[in-house]
């Protein structure tokens, strides 16, 4: 069984979020980042343990500089067999799938998975893309995994409910909350991740034709406004009047 | 031309598809062209899509669009696309946008901005448009460079508007792969708003102290006809169902009024809630860091409080 990770490395969740002065580029400083917690969580960990229960490799993937080795080091941690970067600062999403998809075309993969969205771009859209440039099925938001042979059972989130699924190897899937759990990287995971091979590949040329203008921050919230306990009616009559949502 | 993918599951037309052609329509508007609708596999009065701006709504028959495959869907919508000459796709962000957004967008070799919760504009003679992004702690405008464009529209971004008559429904053939993911089942919670789509959400999390404390909280629900919601640590006690954990890792939600109570407003919660358009916040706690996010905040014993609100409601529903 050969399975693909794609992970990417985005800013800590409690980071605080703040840009260069004309908006366009996110201000590093002082932030620090992890993998994205739905490729680690769910992707990453679910991919581990098939090939625990039934054989094969897993490989990290990230699309990226140098500077990501370190998060790229933790998948290898948690349980990666192999890992490859593929040099390049992300332009966007589609150029990013360009780049996984180059790579993946050649290589048999069983399974491609991905985390449900970065918690950075929020976009939920290589994925997809990726499928699409290798002519493969895609199931997003899989909420659990599981082989019998060569077809997979799968269960997906739908807005108020799940749908039960199944397609054959191989196949795209991102990854959701219930596929797998969290797993801490243990000291002798963090010893053999060092050791273990980290390909660097060049990337292909793509021209990304979806740009970034500009960064803002939302407007600050006036601030809230306190209502005494014992006077509901009052707020019920500010929802009401002044908020004008009920 | 703008082209609107309404998605109809199960044969319904979804809100999400009203807001998209409302969407649509606006942007079309703003373009100098005009908005048409396109359903796929099962629908029913797709023609009321004219009412919310589709000059004509096209619907492609074929029995594989009755069970959701990606590939299908989105080699149907190209095909469409192509045929009807549209530059700019509208789909909704929801777990079939998802699926089908970045698909297209290679399909069609065009540029993308999923989640969009703004209205396109037009710079030079380039489409713009924005989105959330980093968990809703800022935004982001993106500019389409490239000929044909799709725009994911985020739910309950916008408000949906008729605006013109029903139309008549006019059949589109195109040809369709086959299907390569088999839907086995597909369960929905009967007569509940999804929580995407929901406009007013009453969430609880583990002030409640117990499950079998949750009765104030869904009495309030069904006073306002809320939606229920909780946090991650009720959802992982399983106290209540998965389906309704909103954070990060759960669902990401933007009603027009949230109310939390007994939840202290982890920053992973707030990533998933802080795009509602009105937060109240029910805490015994005066330091929850959650009033700092909140628009209204009442500080007492949500026993007390909780019941009070709901007959304040009820007091209000009676007088309306």
């Amino acid at each position: 069984m050969k399975l693909l990770v794609c992970i990417s490395q985005t800013p800590d969740t409690t980071a605080k979020i703040s840009f260069s002065s004309d908006g366009t580029e996110f201000n590093q400083s002082g932030v620090q980042f992890i993998m994205n917690p739905y490729d680690e969580w769910y992707a990453l960990v679910r991919a581990c343990e098939l090939k625990e229960s039934l054989g094969g490799t897993v490989v990290a993937l990230n699309v990226g500089p140098a500077a990501n080795e370190t998060t790229i080091r933790k998948a290898l941690a948690i349980g990666a067999d192999e890992a490859v970067r593929i040099n390049t600062e992300a332009q966007g999403s589609m150029h990013v799938a360009k780049q996984i998809a180059e790579y993946a075309s050649d290589k048999g993969f069983d399974i491609i998975f991905f985390g449900k969205e970065t918690i950075d771009h929020n976009g939920s859209e290589v994925g997809a893309m990726v499928a699409e440039y290798l002519d493969l099925p895609y199931v997003s938001y899989a909420s659990k995994l599981e082989l019998n042979g060569s077809t997979a059972n799968l269960q997906r989130d739908i807005e108020g409910g799940v749908e039960e699924l199944e397609v054959d190897l191989p196949f795209v899937v991102s990854a959701s909350k219930g596929m797998a759990e969290q797993r801490i990287p243990n000291m002798r995971g963090i010893m053999t991740a060092r050791t273990k091979p980290l390909q660097v590949v060049e990337p292909v040329a793509f021209e990304e034709s979806t740009k970034l203008v500009k960064f803002t921050l939302p407007p600050a919230k006036a601030g809230v406004k306190l209502v005494d306990p014992e006077n509901m009616d009052e707020l019920v009559r500010l929802l009401h009047e002044e908020a004008k949502v009920i | 031309m703008v082209l609107v993918f309404a998605e109809s599951p199960n044969g319904h037309l979804k809100k999400a598809a009203f807001e998209a052609v409302t969407y649509g329509k606006k942007a079309a508007d703003l373009l100098g062209t005009s908005c048409v609708a396109l359903c796929l596999g099962d629908v029913e009065n797709a023609g009321v899509l004219g009412s919310f701006g589709a000059s004509n709504v096209y619907h492609v028959a074929n029995s594989t669009l009755n069970s959701f495959d990606s590939q299908s869907y989105s080699a149907a919508i190209a095909a469409a696309v192509e045929k009807l000459g549209a530059t700019l796709v509208i789909l909704s962000h929801s777990s079939t946008g998802k699926s089908l957004a970045g698909r297209l967008a290679v399909k069609l070799n065009a540029g993308l901005v999923s989640g969009a919760s703004s209205i396109p504009s037009v710079e030079g003679g380039k489409i713009r448009v924005s989105k959330g992004v980093y968990s809703g702690k800022a935004i982001a405008e993106y500019e389409i460079n490239s000929p044909v464009q799709v725009i994911s529209l985020m739910g309950n971004a916008v408000k949906p508007i008729k605006s013109g008559n029903e139309v008549a429904v006019e059949s589109l053939e195109v040809t369709v792969p086959n299907n390569r993911v088999t839907v086995k089942s597909s369960k929905t919670q009967e007569g509940i708003v999804p929580l995407p789509e929901a406009e007013l959400v009453v969430s609880a999390g583990r002030g409640m102290k117990d499950p079998s404390n949750w009765g104030i909280v869904e009495e309030l629900a069904d006073t306002l006809g809320a939606t229920l919601a909780c946090s991650r640590p009720v959802a992982d006690s399983d106290w209540r169902p998965h389906h309704e954990h909103v954070g990060q890792t759960g669902i990401a939600i933007r009603p027009n009024l949230y109310i939390a109570i007994g939840i202290s407003g982890a920053i992973q919660h707030l990533a998933g809630v802080n795009n509602s358009k009105v937060i109240v916040v029910i805490n015994k706690d005066p330091e929850a860091p959650f009033f700092k996010a909140a628009d209204y905040g009442v500080v007492g014993d949500l026993f007390e409080v909780v019941p009070r609100l709901n007959e304040a409601f009820k007091q209000f529903k009676a007088n309306n």
